[in-house]
C-alpha cells in the first residue's frame, strides 16, 4: 500500500515567554509513522499533548523543527499549494465558510477556489448536500445554521475538492449524539466511496471506536501507543465487565477463577463481574457463573477508552 | 488568447472572492449608504484640519491653500484607494485569532495574494471621492502648464502612490506576524505615513525628511510630484527631480514590504487550537 503520511523523528519545539524567562515547549516530540492510503487513523491524546501542532505540520501550515514529513508524497511546507489540493481539512473549531453568505454560496467560492468544472462542481455538490443531508439549509448565511447544521456544511467545504487524505481536528465537538451519529456515517459512507484515507483527532472515544481501525495515542509530544482499540485495552491491562440477572436472589459471586466481584443489586439478582480479557475468556466466566446460578440475561461490557488512556497516561508518570 | 484564458482561470478565484464580499456589503443598502456617508464624514474632517491649519499660518511650507490642496488631494486620494484595497492587510492578529490564516494555508494559492484579495471596503470608496475633490480644486487653482508631461506625471505619480500606500499595509501585516501588540506600532507608520504624505514636506524636520521621505515614500507620493507640477522651489534634501521617481519609490517601498511579509510567514506559529 502506498504511503500517505511519512513522518520521520518529526519534531516540533516552541519557545513561550513565562514573564521574563523563556521556556522550551516540546509539542511534538521524535513522532515517527506511517499512514497507508485507505487506513483510517485516530489520533488520540490528552489537551496539549501535540496533536494540532502535527496536524499543522502534515499540511504544511508550520516548519518542524527537526526531522521529516511527507503527505500524500509531497512536501508540506514547499509543496503547500500543490497539497492543498490533496488534503481536505476540518479544524473543528474554525471555520472555513464565509459567514455572511449563504452555504451555497461558500461552496460555489471553494470551488473556484478549487478550480474545479463546471460539471465536476455540480455533482459532487449535489452528492455532498444529499450525503450531509444539507438542502434544508443551502440558502441559509453561515451565521445563521446551527453548530450541527455548521460543522457538516465545514465537512462537505472540506471535502468539495474530492482529497485524497481528510483531516479533523475535532470534527465531533460540541455536537449532540444524533449529530455525531450522522457525522460518522457520513465519514464511514465518504470512505467506502471513495477510498479517502481518514486521520482525525477527538476527545469523543465513539468516534475512534466507530470510524478507525487503527489508533495512535500520543502524550507529551510522544507517541506511547500504535495498533488497533483492542490491543490498547489489552496494553493497559484493562477490564471487561460481565453483568448477570439471576433468576433468585443469590449469593455474591466471589472465587470465579481469574474473575473479580464488582457489585450485587437487588439481593444478588443482579451482578457484576470484571475480568481481564488476557487470561480468561467471556465464555469461561459465563460458564463458571452458570454452575453456581441460572442465568436469566448478561451482557457484557468492553473497557471504557477514556479509561485506557488514562491508565497508560498514568502508568508512564 | 489561449494565454488569456488560462489567466482569466487564474484569476478567478480571487475575483469570486472579492466579487461576494462586494456583494455582502451592498445587500444592505441602507446599512452601506450609513458606511459610506460616515467614511465621508471621516474624510471630510481630515480635508478641515488642513483648512484650519491653512488658516491659522496663510502660508504653509511655501505653499498656498491651493498647492496644498493638491498635495493633500494626491496622497489622500492614492491612500484611500490603497486603503479600499489593502487596508485589511494590517489587521492581521485579527486573521491569526480567527485562524483565517491556517484556512488560508490549506487552499492552493499564495498567501499574500488571498489575504489581499480577501476583503474589500467598498465604503472607503466616498472617502477617495473627498481626495478627488481636493486634487480637482487643487489642479484648477494651480498655475500649470498642461502638456503630455505633465498628464503623464500626474497619472504616475498617482498609481505609484496607491501602490506605495498599499505596500505599507502589507508592510505592516508581515511584522504583525512577530510583534505581539504590533498593530499600534505599524499604525504609528502607516497613518503617521498618510498624514505626513498630506502635508508639504518642505515643514517636515529633517528625521522626518528621512523616514517618510525616503524610507517611507511619502513624500513621493504627493508633494514631490507636485513640486514639478507647480514648478515650486524644491526643499533642502528633496531635490525636485525626485518628483518623477514615484515608480521607484513604490518598487523599493513593495520590496521592502515582501521582505517583511517572508520574515514574518517564516516565524508563523500556527493560529493556536
Ligand atoms: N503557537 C504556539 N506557541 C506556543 N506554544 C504552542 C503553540 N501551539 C501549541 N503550543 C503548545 O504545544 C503543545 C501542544 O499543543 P497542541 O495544540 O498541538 O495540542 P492538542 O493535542 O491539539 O491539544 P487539544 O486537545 O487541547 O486541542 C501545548 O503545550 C501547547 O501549549
Ligand atoms: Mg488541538
Amino acid at each position: 500500500m502506498s504511503a500517505i503520511v511519512e513522518a520521520e523523528g518529526l519534531t516540533r519545539q516552541f519557545t513561550v515567554r513565562d514573564g521574563a524567562r523563556r521556556r522550551r515547549v516540546l509539542a511534538v516530540d521524535d513522532l515517527t509513522t506511517r499512514i497507508s492510503a485507505g487506513e483510517a487513523v485516530g489520533y488520540i491524546g490528552a489537551n496539549g499533548a501535540g496533536k494540532s501542532t502535527t496536524i499543522k505540520m502534515l499540511t504544511g501550515i508550520l516548519v518542524p523543527t527537526s526531522g521529516t514529513v511527507t503527505t500524500c508524497g509531497l512536501r508540506p511546507v514547499k509543496d503547500r499549494r500543490r497539497l492543498a489540493r490533496e488534503v481536505g481539512v476540518v479544524f473543528g473549531q474554525r471555520s472555513q465558510l464565509w459567514w455572511d453568505l449563504p452555504v451555497r454560496e461558500s461552496f460555489r467560492i471553494l470551488a473556484a477556489i478549487h478550480t474545479l468544472s463546471a460539471a465536476a462542481e455540480r455533482a459532487r455538490t449535489e452528492e455532498l448536500v444529499e450525503r450531509l443531508e444539507l438542502a434544508g439549509f443551502l440558502a441559509v448565511p453561515v451565521r445563521q445554521l446551527s453548530l450541527g447544521q455548521r460543522m457538516r456544511a465545514e465537512v462537505a467545504a472540506a471535502l468539495l475538492h474530492s482529497p485524497r487524505l481528510v483531516i479533523l481536528d475535532e470534527p465531533t465537538i460540541g455536537l449532540d449524539v444524533l449529530s455525531k451519529q450522522r457525522l460518522r456515517e457520513f465519514l464511514v459512507a465518504e470512505r467506502r466511496a471513495h477510498g479517502t484515507t481518514l486521520l482525525l483527532t477527538t476527545h469523543d472515544m465513539g468516534d475512534v471506536e466507530r470510524l478507525c481501525d487503527r489508533v495512535l495515542l500520543i502524550d507529551h509530544g510522544r507517541l506511547v501507543y500504535d495498533g488497533d482499540l483492542a490491543g490498547l485495552s489489552r496494553t493497559a491491562g484493562a477490564e471487561r465487565v460481565l453483568t448477570v440477572d439471576l433468576t433468585a436472589p443469590s449469593a455474591d459471586l466471589t472465587g470465579i477463577p481469574a474473575a473479580r466481584h464488582l457489585s450485587s443489586e437487588a439481593n444478588g439478582l443482579r451482578q457484576r463481574l470484571a475480568f481481564d480479557a488476557e487470561s480468561t475468556t467471556a465464555a469461561r466466566v459465563f460458564a463458571a457463573v452458570a454452575e453456581r446460578a441460572e442465568v436469566v440475561d448478561f451482557t457484557v461490557e468492553e473497557p471504557d477508552i477514556e479509561d485506557v488512556v488514562r491508565r497508560i497516561y498514568a502508568a508512564r508518570r | 488568447m489561449a494565454d488569456g484564458i488560462a489567466l482569466r482561470a487564474r484569476l478567478r478565484p480571487y475575483a469570486v472572492v472579492l466579487a461576494s464580499r462586494a456583494r455582502s456589503q451592498t445587500s444592505y443598502r441602507a446599512n452601506f449608504a450609513l458606511d459610506l456617508v460616515s467614511s465621508l464624514l471621516s474624510g471630510l474632517v481630515e480635508l478641515a484640519e488642513v483648512w484650519v491649519l491653512f488658516h491659522a499660518v496663510t502660508r504653509l511650507g511655501g505653499l498656498d491653500f491651493g498647492q496644498i490642496l493638491l498635495v493633500f488631494g494626491m496622497a489622500d486620494l492614492a491612500f484611500s484607494l490603497a486603503n479600499m484595497l489593502f487596508g485589511h492587510c494590517d489587521r492581521l492578529p485579527t486573521y491569526l485569532r480567527a485562524g483565517t490564516l491556517d484556512i488560508f494555508y490549506l487552499r492552493p494559492q499564495p498567501l499574500l495574494l488571498q489575504l489581499v484579495t480577501s476583503d474589500i471596503s467598498l465604503r472607503r470608496l466616498s472617502r477617495a471621492a473627498v481626495g478627488l475633490v481636493a486634487l480637482v480644486a487643487g489642479l484648477a487653482a494651480g498655475d500649470i502648464t498642461w502638456n503630455v508631461g505633465t498628464v503623464a506625471l500626474l497619472v504616475i505619480s498617482l498609481v505609484s502612490g496607491i501602490a506605495t500606500f498599499a505596500a505599507m499595509f502589507v508592510w505592516a501585516g508581515g511584522l504583525q506576524f512577530f510583534l505581539v501588540e504590533g498593530e499600534e506600532m505599524t499604525n504609528a507608520f502607516v497613518y503617521g505615513g498618510r498624514y505626513a504624505a498630506t502635508q508639504p514636506a518642505s515643514v517636515w524636520s529633517r528625521p522626518l525628511k528621512v523616514v517618510f521621505g525616503y524610507f517611507f515614500p511619502m513624500a513621493f507620493t504627493g508633494f514631490l510630484p507636485a513640486v514639478v507640477l507647480l514648478d515650486l522651489p524644491a526643499p533642502a534634501w528633496l531635490p525636485a527631480w525626485l518628483g518623477w521617481c514615484g515608480p521607484l519609490a513604490a518598487l523599493w517601498a513593495w520590496a521592502m514590504a515582501l521582505l517583511c511579509w517572508r520574515w514574518g510567514v517564516r516565524h508563523y506559529r500556527g493560529g493556536g487550537g
